[in-house]
């Protein structure tokens, strides 16, 4: 098509290029259009465009130690790392120098901080040097700084300097996959198996939202299918109580669950008074992974029930119909027939549920325990207590990747388009 | 005709959904073994109702229905091997063409050679032979059509119901299937009952029709017979073209009756479904069956009309006239070499045979 337009470019009568006329026609149109969705954009641009690339970017981010100690990195830089011996006195000149500016900025303890995520201990080295750098008057400076704590002595100090004096870092990334870069020799290793925790973490994100997902499609694809089948009156009325939820508070539908599935709660006390367990028996079905997994699935029931509903309302009852008379036992051609065309509703409530699981964060948080808490849980934990922003960052791209690649696998397989979310 | 030779038989059935009404009132209806039978009617009129009775779909309030001299009120829909086209063809989206002709020989557990086998030949008969590889969406209104009747006769039941299936097609497309629908009945031998609301179709593929109204079987006859001598108003007026002309039955003669028209003129037509003397009628006479001018001792009526309104219709010209002061009495004029020319305001004679007007009931509506 594209050939025989280029051979012959139509133009109408004025002779002006008819693909010209007709954007000039449209462009009135095209600008009121775009002027309606303007503030839409510009919402979306500030709140949620600028603040994943400003996530994003901070999870590379790595500026601070040159900000703080430029002389010193770009001295370090004649310096051979490999050569067994201390840097020279010009490079302990210029650290005594930058501490002490740093220690007036009250500085210094946030170059410590950084390091010290790759190397235990530099936190407590920059805080004592920011004390003991004023005593430090005139040079030799070298053995001054080594004076006041032998760790400036040691090689090793100067190779972590170096090695993670970079503009940009992967060393978020690397923490938050359970890797490390070896300081002396630069290469990535992975963790000893106690001190991995986000590997087993997202494990455990996608292994439960996985479980999440599958409750919530045996619980609500019968529900779904009564919905369709069921006069439109009564289930107009029915898509309310699947609505409810949605009305009630999150925090009150979660602590609910922790008033009934406590150990002094309703449910256990119901077993223990019909003697099923015992009084010392009480089963721990909250602040854990079952905890978890119960009040998730609860919660998220509706945005299964409804794209499975909105497709089933789609298939014509006259296909299952159809099998029948064509000799399949009704529960043949449901199995054959109608679970097959539902597959699109499946399809967006699997995606729709496990992608807000794989994210969620309050429930975990409340009635997760040890056990049950998500990744997200982490990311949380790093950007308001630890304040290690770059590593929550940087599991939160890794989660937004995940999601990313499964919706780019479901479009592969199943295809993007087959898919019907209401 | 006894009900031992029916091959499908309506016994005393009702239907009701509500409880309050009933949907079929008390119907009786036998069809023979072969037979493609058309029940035809407006929308409500009961007449799928029955059929998804007979399918299966629908409970039998009161009645019997018996297949082959067994009573069916309590088998299953997937085991009385019943083949079924349905209004939108139903044809499972999410198969190829193959697949979905496979189906009901799959559920029968043939083998996968005898399958490929019959699936081919159904497929040849409905010349769609290289198109079973294909999903029903990439197949036209026709095809689809053509995959539906198939696969309705590809485990070659004795009984197949049609519900409307010509329907979503064009008037073209319609034409075409009906022809095609009623040579694969012919070929197979098996027996059709099909339910339609159009009459052209029931006229052009049925043996026998039975005309539904309001629950009930107004008339049950050969599609000529339903034309030209329909038993009451409704079948008159509901298939074909119809004059109606409204008077008093004055006099009675043999089968021959005298109507009064309402405008005094006296007429004279067959008394079909007539009361008797003193009584209201209504007249129904079909427009090619009215003479322009005839010669004199040609028809047993005659009357005076005026020219309404003429419209051209290449091989017959429509007349609007005004007779006995109904000005909605159509004459078909056919164009023929020698017929009468007329223009709107002329006044002409129209004459009929007593024999072509049937003095029927009146329809309280």
């Amino acid at each position: 098509m594209e050939i025989s337009q280029e051979k012959s470019v139509l133009v109408t009568a004025d002779g002006t290029p008819l693909k010209i006329s007709l954007a000039r026609a449209q462009r009135r149109s095209k600008i009121v259009a775009f002027s309606m969705v303007l503030p839409l954009l510009i919402f979306i641009l500030i709140a949620f465009l600028i603040p994943i690339a400003d996530m994003l970017s901070l999870s590379v981010d790595n500026s601070i130690t040159k900000e703080i100690l430029p002389k010193s990195v770009i001295a370090l830089q004649n310096w051979d790392e490999t050569s067994g011996e201390l840097p020279d006195e010009v490079v302990f000149a210029a650290m005594v120098e930058e501490i002490k500016k740093a220690k007036i900025a009250r500085k210094h303890t946030r170059v410590g901080q950084r390091l010290n995520y790759e190397s235990s201990g530099f936190s407590s080295l920059f805080r004592k040097a920011g004390r003991k750098v004023k005593i430090i008057k005139k040079p030799p400076y070298k053995e001054a700084l080594i004076k006041s704590d032998k760790r400036w002595g040691q090689i090793y100090t100067w190779q972590v300097i170096k090695q993670f004096s970079t503009e940009y870092t992967d060393g978020y990334y690397l923490a938050a996959l359970d890797f490390k870069r070896n300081p002396t020799t630069g290469k990535v290793e992975s963790l000893p198996g106690k001190e991995s925790i986000y590997l087993k973490l997202f494990w455990r994100t996608m292994l439960l939202s996985s479980l999440i997902t599958f409750l919530t499609f045996i619980i609500g694809f019968p529900l779904a299918y009564m919905l369709a089948t069921v006069s439109t009156r009564l289930s107009n009325i029915l898509i309310i109580f699947v609505l409810l939820p949605f009305w009630t508070s999150l925090l009150v539908r979660t602590t609910s669950w922790i008033a009934l599935l406590q150990q002094e709660g309703v449910i256990n006390d119901f077993l223990v008074l019909v003697g099923i367990i015992n009084n010392d028996g009480r089963l721990a079905m909250i602040h854990n992974a079952t905890g978890t997994v119960v009040a998730m699935t609860h919660i998220l029931l509706p945005f299964m029930i409804l794209p499975l509903f909105s497709v089933m309302k789609t298939i014509p009852k006259s296909y299952v119909r159809a099998a029948v008379s064509l000799g399949a036992h009704p529960w043949k051609a449901f199995w054959k027939v109608y679970f097959p065309n539902t597959g699109p509703g499946i399809g967006a409530g699997s995606i729709l549920v496990f992608i807000i699981a794989i994210g969620y964060y309050i429930t975990p948080a409340l009635v997760g325990g040890s056990s049950g808490t998500f990744i997200s849980n982490r990311i949380a934990y790093h950007i308001s207590s630890s304040l290690n922003w770059g590593l929550g960052s940087a599991l939160g791209v890794i989660l937004l990747g995940i999601v990313l690649a499964l919706f780019m696998l479901y479009d592969r397989i199943v295809g993007i388009d087959n898919m019907k979310l209401g | 005709m006894s009900s031992s030779e029916a091959y499908v038989s309506f016994q005393g059935v009702q239907k009701s959904y509500d409880g309050e009404t009933l949907v079929v009132k008390d119907l009786n209806l036998d069809t023979q073994r072969g037979e493609f039978l058309t029940m035809l009617g407006p929308s409500g009129s009961g007449k799928t109702t029955c059929l998804m009775m007979l399918a299966g779909f629908e409970t039998v309030t009161h009645g019997e229905i018996i297949l082959d001299g067994t009573s069916i009120n309590n088998v299953p829909p997937h085991k009385r091997n019943i083949g079924m086209v349905f209004q939108n063809y139903a044809l499972f989206p999410h198969m190829t063409v193959n697949e979905n002709l496979a189906f009901p020989l799959q559920v029968r557990k043939m083998s996968k050679s005898d399958i490929e086998d019959r699936v081919k030949k159904v497929l040849d008969m409905v010349q769609l032979g290289s198109f079973g590889s294909r999903r029903p969406m990439q197949l036209s209104g026709g095809q689809q059509q053509r995959v539906a009747v198939a696969r309705s006769l590809v485990f070659e039941p004795k009984l197949v119901l049609m519900d409307e299936p010509l329907g979503a097609l064009d008037k073209q497309l319609r034409e075409q299937m009906q022809y095609e629908i009623k040579h694969i009945h012919e070929n197979l031998e098996v027996t059709v009952v099909y339910v339609t609301h159009d009459q052209s179709e029931a006229l052009t593929m049925s043996n026998r029709i039975a005309v539904f109204d309001d629950g009930v079987i107004q008339q049950l006859a050969e599609p000529d017979l339903l034309y030209e001598a329909p038993e009451n108003a409704f079948v008159a007026q509901f298939i074909g073209e119809n004059n109606t002309l409204y008077g008093k039955v004055i006099g009675l003669d043999g089968d021959i009756c005298t109507v009064e028209a309402e405008n005094g003129d006296k007429l004279k037509a067959l008394g079909v479904n007539i009361q008797g003397v003193g009584f209201d009628t209504m007249i129904s006479l079909r427009p090619e069956r009215v003479e322009v001018n005839p010669e004199s001792g040609q028809c047993s009526s005659t009357v005076t009309g005026k020219v309404e309104e003429l419209i051209y219709l290449g091989d017959h010209i429509r007349s609007r006239m005004n007779v006995c002061g109904h000005d909605d009495f159509i004459v078909k004029i056919p164009n023929s070499a020698n017929h009468a020319q007329l223009s709107p305001g002329d006044t002409v004679q129209v004459g009929w045979k007593a024999e072509d007007a049937r003095a029927l009931d009146v329809l309280v509506s």
